[in-house]
């Protein structure tokens, strides 16, 4: 058959051509596709609603730019529900190129809540090199790790750090992780050996090797990507980023669907078209 | 719906380099090519700024300057080393010199003496690596996968638990190669090799998933911010 061997020899930019026409019109004409939130982003959104209002929450946000559409909605989602229960929030970040972005994201939702004030109600503390190894000394005190804050302040003066010595601190971690350093480690080096309880959004791609921390009960709740985000932003009756992000995503995926499925029967017509 | 340009001269500059970026998908060109050796040599200038003053100064500098100068007893501390103060610094000094020998290896005859820090690092890492995995991804996996078959009154649950434990026991069935897969152990095997396509296929699906939301998150970009269109 005459179209097959057209199929077969496809040039692939016509598809990248239909990929970007499908994300880039449901962006600009919205259709408004049903969510509907699953059970490990109701148990992320539960397990921060449970904690005492007013606590101080260790929030690691462990990504760069490379991750903004996943990470950043869920950041600000998880920061603005914290700071809406009076939270103190302790910000760290582990990936070198992420510091300027994190703090960019955290000053954008802390604009909402003009009471807060930056080194009372959250700090961010910055990078610091060392992935796991960072992880075990701010076990000994988190002022070893961290002597300054990202904007160059002793973090000895900052009186939200006077109430924080080590994670005993903290009645629950929420980690922000795009890939290493992340969620696994935190929950190797902190979760486990400190019995930290941890919450956890990451992007979809790590997801899967997560999943197995949410069975056993070492992650109380996951957001996996943008979908994830998107049904967090739902439970908190946010439209962000992730939201409108979503009908872009649906039509993406069915269109790669399709591709597979397709291609599939083309070649299986191929072959028997050659024996 | 109309375009709202963005008078922003770095959303413009961003733009552009998206774009430059993009240009890759029809063809390998020189645009495509200057946006990447630009965001290659930005980057690698930024680490080296961003360590520099965000670790190196903080908490190998300022600590052991500050030790140092007041060995001598200026501010009440007459030594280097006090750990009945639990004043350790001045060991400091270790971290900083194997960093300095790592830069040995730009030096062709002496380059050998980066191996004691390499030593170091990867014994350290090493270390805390083991333990960390031991702890979470073996006992507490294990410990996990320990779940009654049977949860009274609620059937899903043990049908989950059901499937849950066939999955582990055939999955692990399918790396044991110490006899062949025939019969029982052949069945199990094929059976182990069905859940791990379905977990392959899930793991496809989620990094579909990521792969597209960095399209929507760049096209977000475009769109809102740069052209404005509303």
């Amino acid at each position: 058959m005459p179209w097959i061997s057209k199929l077969d020899t496809l040039d692939r930019r016509w598809l990248f051509l239909v990929m970007g026409l499908l994300v880039a019109g449901p962006l600009i004409f919205p259709a408004g596709l049903p969510l509907k939130v699953s059970p490990p982003v109701r148990s992320f959104h539960d397990t921060i609603e449970k904690v005492p209002n007013g606590s101080t929450v260790f929030m690691p946000c462990d990504y760069d730019p490379g991750a903004r559409p996943e990470m950043v909605p869920m950041t600000k989602t998880a920061f603005r529900h914290l700071l809406s229960k009076d939270c103190k929030v302790v910000v760290t970040v582990l990936w070198n190129a992420g510091p300027g972005l994190v703090e960019a994201t955290l000053n954008e939702v802390a604009r909402e809540f003009p009471n807060k004030t930056y080194g009372v109600d959250w700090v961010n503390l910055g990078y610091k090199a060392g992935d796991d190894a960072v992880m075990v000394l701010m076990g000994q005190g988190i002022k070893n790790a961290f002597p300054r804050d990202y904007r160059g302040n002793p973090t000895s003066t900052i009186p939200l750090m006077n109430n924080v010595r080590d994670y005993s601190s903290f009645p629950l971690m929420v980690n922000i992780s795009a890939g290493f350093p992340g969620t696994k480690e935190w929950v190797q080096q902190v979760q486990s050996r400190f019995h930290l309880p941890m919450v956890s959004g990451c992007t979809a791609v790590s997801a899967p090797e997560y999943y197995p921390y949410l069975q056993s009960g070492q992650l109380q709740g996951l957001l996996g990507g943008m979908a994830g985000a998107a049904e967090y932003e739902l439970v908190r009756g946010e439209k962000g980023l992730a939201t409108k992000g979503m009908d872009a995503q649906s039509l993406a995926h069915m269109f790669v669907a399709f591709c597979i499925v397709f291609g599939n029967i083309v070649q299986r017509l191929k072959r028997r078209e050659a024996a | 719906m109309s375009l709202h340009l963005s008078p922003d001269l770095s959303v413009w500059l961003g733009a552009l380099l998206t774009l430059c970026i993009f240009s890759f998908l029809y063809k390998d060109n020189p645009l495509y090519r200057f946006a990447e050796h630009l965001f290659v040599g930005v980057s690698a200038g930024y680490y080296i700024i961003l360590n520099f003053w965000t670790v190196i100064v903080p908490n190998l500098w300022e600590p052991f300057t500050k030790t140092v100068a007041n060995a001598g007893g200026g501010a009440g501390v007459g030594s280097l080393f006090l750990p009945r103060l639990g004043d350790y610094r001045i060991f400091l000094a270790v971290p900083g010199i194997l960093g300095l020998l790592l830069f040995t290896r730009l030096f062709g005859k002496i380059g050998w003496m980066s191996r004691f820090a390499l030593a170091v690092i990867i014994g350290v890492y090493a270390g805390i690596r083991t333990t960390g995995a031991a702890q979470a991804d073996f006992v507490a996996q294990v410990e996990g996968s320990l779940k009654p078959l049977w949860v009274a009154g609620d059937v899903g649950a043990s049908v989950n638990a059901i499937i849950f434990t066939i999955g582990i026991i055939t999955s692990l069935l399918f790396f044991f190669y110490s006899r062949e897969h025939k019969g029982g152990l052949g069945v199990a095997s094929k059976l182990g090799i069905s859940f791990l396509m379905v977990s392959f296929g899930a793991g496809y699906g989620y990094t579909v998933m990521s792969r597209i939301s960095l399209l929507i998150g760049r096209f977000q970009f475009l769109i809102e911010d740069w052209l404005g269109l509303r």
